[in-house]
């Protein structure tokens, strides 16, 4: 993480802060992958993911626990300041977040697996669209992440209005379908709960960007900020 | 240490040079060791040579007389005043009392001989003793004092060597023109005899041996010196055949002189020098040196031979004789030397004592601390508390660094320039001596006290400025009881230092012979007076032997105050000393 | 809250303004212009690496660089609006009311009574034996010492623990009741138990002295103080509250010296 440009004096504690950026980015790519391919798979009406999405979970869990391990760590040994402090709570927080968008990501492949039961629908185009905006957002706020930088962060921030927007047109459009076609309510209950899943990553990917505002800035990310 | 082949390279290296490491550090364990017990060791010579030289010292023979306090002679004019008493001829009536002792004495010489075996300045004495106690007027008095140094030390076994030895026969005297004959009904005599003769021809073939080497050396040279030292070697060829010639020719008694042995027969009161010995060694001849009777068939009798000869000693035999005699009628005892302490100096070594030279070391030691104690304390504590450092008080501290190191002597001229010549101060007092003595010890007390205050925290000083203590309750409060200790150690050392110190008194004076001691009081400071070590170097000198004695007793003397000296500055560094 | 303007700390009264104070030894400048609002009952904890100047500006405030050879004082310092960088003002009086403890804890070689009596006794504040036992009485517990040493307070202060002779030297510089206490870091040869006390005491005293803390501890200026300045190089670089400087520092070399980036 570049956040500041002279290193460490002591080398030991350089490498434990890098090794938890390190852990925390590793951790970044496995979710966004699980993400994408969850998305494709639900897409796909692909039932097969699901045991690789379940491998990634074990890793992304097994990642978690890492980073909370060294964040522990590094606060009873290192007694991190400033910037170290942030970047350090930051890294408990961010953690967190992908966790979750990982769990999320589980349910959006098994939800795949539920869909492939059924014939293809029309709305899963906008299911598709709303992931890529997630899998975009994730990705740019992991880019925040790595290169510290603030403006991909708030930029992620204010595109979450975005992700609302489109799942609740999403909700409604679907509604509107299973109330024509009382078929439709099988699969759209699947679909509604997937298009639920990425909302709810959007709001963690929001949350990412808040923890790299503040670890960037040490000021929050707030409503009547830069909004 | 095992022989796997991976053994680091670091333990191969180290062990490979550790033994000599070790030895090095063995060896200079030894040579620390040998030092200390080198310096030990000198220091035990030292002392030791010093204790058994002054320990006879501590100890005098007195001579107790009864003597009879004649009042036409104590008291001339007979009113008992002072005056009359001074007058009263005291030497008259100590030779009475010895005459007493010695009726048969009559001649002269005789006469002078034995009052020597007291000094004649014991008259002054038995006079101070009379006009103290005037009731002895008329009585018979027991006088004691010391008896005279060579005597002193003759008893001591110091002056002569001497055997004595008890004989098997019965002695006979027999009074005759000659002088007394002297025989024993055993062969008592005959190993005397044998050894007198053996000593003679030793002395023959010396004489020969010294002859033959001087003839030799002649042989080279020419002239008178040439023929001086053939002269020489003739005359000593000529006795060595005369002494040769009695020996062995003669059938006679071997005559006995000066440059042999004393012979002395002592019997019941009566002692006889030999002045002959028989060859068989059942007699000689001889004269009366004490009593006159003759005496037959005597079994109880001794003989005493003195080996050193009369003419290489200070004391004749008649006075030996005496001494004996009186310590036998037990009118001379040994006791403990009051006159070292009692008395100030003398020419007579049996009256002289270090009781002038301590006062006079007590008054210069006063005046000593009076002055450069308060001086150099505060010198010191303006030089390290409140002068500024520049350039001038360097210059300050590092002429007093110097003058620690000027020679003593210099001080001296500077006193005897200043304060006798200048400030017309007078001699030989302890005033003139602790004022040279005080700039002596200033340097070290200036440098000791700066070096005790340097080594008083920092810290302590901060503690107290910052609770607002001005810079003078800083010091007086807390730096100046914390440098205590040391600055009365470096006192005590420098005070110490003066009292052994020698050279600049003697150039101010202090080293006149002074025989009466100053007045331990405001007076004494302007009275003459000598110091310990000035003492020490002017009894050094002395001729008689007993000065020796006196100057190794003055030396440990001098050695008791100054240890008691550094004691105390132990103690005082103990009382005082704190911890921060 | 990250606009807080440098050298003015907000809601509580100024006790020490400094402007413009320069020192320097035998002509090597130390502190180059240093301006700073200290406030009133609080810490303020001064950091930064060695030599940077922290101690020598503490210094000033109760004049103790005076004892220095060839030290000078420029600048202005008040306490309180009274200028005491004055060769008017005695410095005997100004360190009567600036009270201060060293980094190595220096009682008198005396008994713990007389360390704390010793300033109250040489300025005349108690007239008698029962005013000077009560002055002692309420400073030691002021410093949180009296029910360690109330049985003992005629022995020597010098036996008494590292972080106990400490205390000691806290209630001797507050026996003689000062506006303004200076601490050298004052922990910095204690271990952690008996620096928590002083740092616990420090919490207390807080409520009615202006201290002010010079500590080589992070952490310590961090536990105990409200406002910290970080010097560097003879210069006053950054002052704010505490938490803007241990979170969120603005200039990098603070920024670098919090976090152990010193190159």
């Amino acid at each position: 993480m570049a956040l500041s440009r002279t290193a460490h004096i002591v080398t030991a504690y350089g490498e434990e802060l890098d090794q938890l950026s390190d852990d925390l980015a590793r951790m970044g790519g496995l979710v966004e992958t699980q993400l994408e391919k969850s998305i494709s798979a639900v897409v796909r009406r692909d039932a097969s993911i699901k045991a690789d999405i379940k491998a990634r979970e074990v890793q992304v869990n097994a990642l978690q626990v890492d980073i909370e391990k060294r964040v522990l760590r590094l606060f009873a040994l290192r007694q991190p300041l400033a910037t170290d402090l942030r970047m350090t709570i930051s890294a408990l927080k961010i953690a967190t977040d992908l966790e979750r968008i990982g769990d999320l990501a589980k349910n959006i492949a098994y939800r795949a697996g539920d869909l492939a039961g059924y014939a293809p629908m029309a709305l899963t185009q906008q299911v598709e669209r709303l992931g890529a905006i997630v899998i975009k957002q994730l990705s740019e706020v992991l880019d925040a992440l790595s290169s510290a930088d603030v403006e991909p962060a708030v930029r992620v921030w204010h595109s979450d209005d975005e992700v609302d927007e489109r799942y609740n047109t999403l909700v409604r459009e679907m509604l509107m379908s299973m109330t024509e076609d009382s078929g439709l309510v099988g699969p759209g209950v699947h679909i509604l709960f997937v298009a639920k899943n990425l909302e709810r990553i959007g709001d963690h990917a929001t949350n990412i960007a808040e923890a790299v505002h503040f670890m960037v800035t040490a000021s929050p990310l707030v409503e009547d900020g830069p909004h | 240490m095992t022989d796997t082949p991976d053994i680091s390279p670091i333990r191969t290296a180290v062990s490979k040079n550790l033994g000599s490491r070790y030895r090095a550090e063995s060896r200079f364990r030894a040579a620390g060791l040998a030092a200390v017990a080198a310096a030990v060791g000198i220091l035990i010579l030292l002392l030791s040579s010093i204790v058994s030289g002054g320990l006879p010292a501590f100890s005098a023979n007195q001579l107790h007389l009864t003597v009879d306090l004649d009042e036409e002679l104590v008291d001339p004019s007979g009113e008992r005043s002072e005056d009359s008493l001074r007058r009263g001829s005291y030497s008259r009536i100590l030779q009475n009392a010895v005459r007493t002792e010695f009726p048969e004495v009559t001649g002269r010489r005789d006469l002078r001989n034995l009052f020597s075996l007291y000094t004649a300045l014991n008259a002054t004495r038995l006079m101070d003793e009379v006009l103290e106690d005037p009731t002895l007027i008329g009585t018979q008095y027991r006088f004691t004092m010391p008896l005279a140094d060579d005597l002193d030390l003759y008893l001591k076994g110091m002056l002569v060597d001497e055997r004595s030895f008890e004989p098997q026969g019965t002695l006979s005297l027999d009074v005759s023109d000659d002088g007394v004959i002297v025989r024993s009904s055993a062969t008592d005599f005959r190993d005397l005899a044998s050894e007198v003769a053996r000593t003679l021809r030793a002395r023959a073939t010396l004489l020969e041996v010294d002859a033959d080497m001087l003839a030799e050396r002649a042989e080279g040279l020419s002239g008178t010196e040439a023929e001086d030292m053939l002269y020489d070697a003739e005359l000593n060829r000529r006795q060595a055949a005369e002494i040769r010639a009695r020996l062995e020719t003669e059938a006679g008694p071997i005559a006995l002189d000066g440059s042999l042995p004393s012979i002395l027969v002592e019997s019941d009161g009566r002692t006889v020098l030999l002045t002959d010995l028989a060859r068989n060694g059942a007699g000689g001849t001889g004269r009366f040196l004490l009593g006159s009777e003759a005496v037959d068939g005597e079994s109880n009798w001794s003989l005493q031979v003195i080996d050193t000869p009369a003419e290489r000693r200070r004391v004749s035999d008649q006075l030996i004789v005496w001494t004996r005699a009186l310590e036998a009628r037990g009118a001379i005892s040994a006791a403990f030397n009051t006159y070292l302490f009692a008395n100030a100096d003398s020419r007579e070594p049996e009256l002289a004592g270090v009781k002038g030279a301590l006062y006079g070391s007590i008054l210069t030691m006063i005046i000593t601390i009076i002055i450069s104690v308060p001086i150099g304390v505060f010198t010191a504590l303006y030089l390290e508390e409140y002068a500024p450092k520049n350039r001038f008080t360097a210059l300050i501290e590092v002429n007093i660094n110097n003058l620690a190191a000027v020679p003593s002597i210099v001080f001296g001229l500077l006193g005897l320039a200043v304060f006798i010549n200048a400030f017309g101060l007078p001699r030989s007092a302890p005033l003139v001596g602790g004022l040279v003595l005080s700039l002596m010890t200033l340097p070290t007390v200036i440098i000791a006290t700066r070096a005790a205050l340097k080594a008083v925290p920092q810290s302590i000083r901060e503690a107290a400025l910052a609770v607002g203590a001005s810079r003078t309750q800083t010091v007086f409060h807390h730096v100046l009881p914390l440098a205590a200790p040391g600055i009365l150690t470096g006192a005590i050392i420098g005070l110490a230092q003066a009292m052994g110190e020698t050279a600049p008194l003697l150039m101010i004076g202090m080293v006149a012979f002074i025989a009466d001691a100053p007045t331990l009081g405001l007076e004494g400071f302007t009275e003459p007076a000598t110091v310990m070590p000035v003492q020490i170097f002017l009894w050094s000198d002395g001729a008689e032997r007993a000065f020796q004695a006196r100057t190794a007793a003055a030396i440990l003397v001098l050695l008791a105050l100054m240890i008691g000296f550094n004691a105390l500055a132990i103690y005082l560094r103990r009382r005082f000393e704190r911890r921060w | 809250m990250t606009d807080t303007p440098l050298n003015t700390p907000a809601d509580l009264p100024i006790k020490v303004t400094a402007r413009k104070v320069t020192v320097s030894y035998s002509g090597k400048q130390a502190l180059h212009d240093v301006s700073i609002d200290i406030p009133d009952r609080s810490v303020t904890a001064f950091i930064g690496p060695s030599g940077c100047g922290k101690s020598t500006f503490l210094r000033c405030l109760n004049r103790m660089n005076d004892t220095i050879d060839g030290a000078v004082v420029g600048g202005s310092l008040t306490i309180d609006g009274q200028e005491i960088n004055d060769k008017t003002i005695d410095p005997v009086v100004l360190r009567a009311s600036v009270g201060m403890v060293f980094q190595k804890p220096n009682p008198f070689p005396k008994s713990i009574y007389d360390n704390v009596a010793y300033g109250p006794r040489i300025h005349g504040l108690a007239l008698t034996r029962p005013e000077l036992d009560e002055i002692v009485e309420n400073a030691l517990r002021k410093a949180g010492l009296w029910d360690e040493v109330s049985d003992r307070l005629t022995h020597p202060g010098t036996g008494l623990s590292g972080g106990q002779q400490q205390r000691l030297v806290i209630a001797r510089a507050i026996a003689v009741n000062p506006e303004v206490i200076l601490m050298d870091e004052p922990c910095s040869a204690l271990d952690p138990i008996a620096t928590a006390r002083i740092e616990e005491l420090i919490d207390e005293l807080r409520e009615n002295y202006c201290i002010i803390i010079v500590t080589h501890s992070m952490q310590q200026a961090a536990r105990v103080s409200q406002h910290t300045a970080f010097f560097h190089m003879g210069h006053l670089v950054e002052y704010g509250s505490t938490e803007d400087i241990f979170t969120n520092p603005r200039d990098t070399r603070t920024q670098d010296y919090i976090t152990g980036r010193f190159g």
